[in-house]
């Protein structure tokens, strides 16, 4: 499948992924994260069953302190 | 006579209000930043005082430590530009505070340390006020390594910062770095609030 991962295009060789399998390919294994798929908020309860699938937008922010 | 470039601006910006969640390295240098262009009103919220250590890259005066934070910067902001009206909070935001506070704002700054208290606003503006434009600051500890702070853009949030440095014992924050991030917020801001505008030619 082929998606846009913070805004550049990166292909992967499954049809579909759970956000926690490409969180985890993507070593994105940070506690404090927002994550959308197609402006969608995708809370952490939900990465086991929500899919990433071929032409989906997706969004991770790893949210680290200072300011 | 017709006005300058500048002041056109400056005019225009005046109608706009622009919300500062946090008023510590990053909130102080955007809102005084934004004040300095002209953004006619700004909403600042921090519960926090100034204390010596902040000197280093906070928008604030010797003679400013242990007052509140808000009332310092306000201070300062009207020192600069007598003519932005400002509003000052002194609290701990939570999420009705958020939305509460930053309801009237065009676009709000997210300028907290705290990590959680990032993704606080960060959902609530997202779940609770769609459509609203929110610039985050999000990795600016260190120095150097200018070119891999950046900004992008998802939807209404913008991130602003190298996403990567985070603030320790081991990597301190500084005046240089955290004001780049700041400053970029300021302009993300602008380019917000002046994508309509057209100057008059003389």
């Amino acid at each position: 499948m082929k998606i846009v991962l913070n805004n550049r295009v990166e292909d992967f060789e499954s049809d579909q992924m759970t956000m926690t399998e490409l969180l985890a390919v993507k070593k994105f294994t940070f506690r404090m994260l927002v994550v959308k798929i197609n402006g969608e908020l995708i809370k952490r309860h939900e990465f086991d069953h929500k899919t990433v699938k071929d032409g989906d937008d997706v969004m991770v922010l790893h949210l680290i302190t200072g300011g | 006579m017709p006005q300058s470039y500048t002041e056109q601006i400056s005019k225009y910006l005046s109608r706009f209000t622009v919300g500062i969640a946090g008023c510590g390295g990053l909130g102080s240098n955007c809102a005084v930043a934004l004040a300095r262009c002209g953004v006619g009103k700004l909403v600042i919220a921090d519960f926090d005082i100034v204390t010596k250590q902040n000197l280093n890259r906070q928008y604030y005066f010797h003679d400013q430590i242990g007052r509140l934070k808000v009332h310092a910067l306000r201070e300062n902001i009207q020192r600069i530009n007598p003519v932005v009206s400002v509003k000052a909070f002194d609290l701990k935001l939570c999420v009705s505070d958020v939305i509460e506070l930053f309801a009237c704002c065009d676009v709000i700054v997210e300028a907290f340390d705290k990590a959680e208290m990032k993704q606080m606003i960060i959902e609530t503006v997202h779940t609770q006020m769609p459509g609203k434009y929110l610039v985050a600051g999000v990795g600016m500890a260190g120095w150097g390594k200018s070119d891999i702070i950046h900004s992008r853009k998802s939807g209404n949030l913008i991130i602003c910062g190298d996403e990567v440095s985070e603030v320790s014992d081991a990597l301190p924050v500084l005046a240089p770095r955290v004001g780049v991030v700041a400053h970029m917020q300021a302009n993300e801001v602008l380019e917000i609030l002046l994508k309509d505008f057209s100057p008059v030619s003389e």
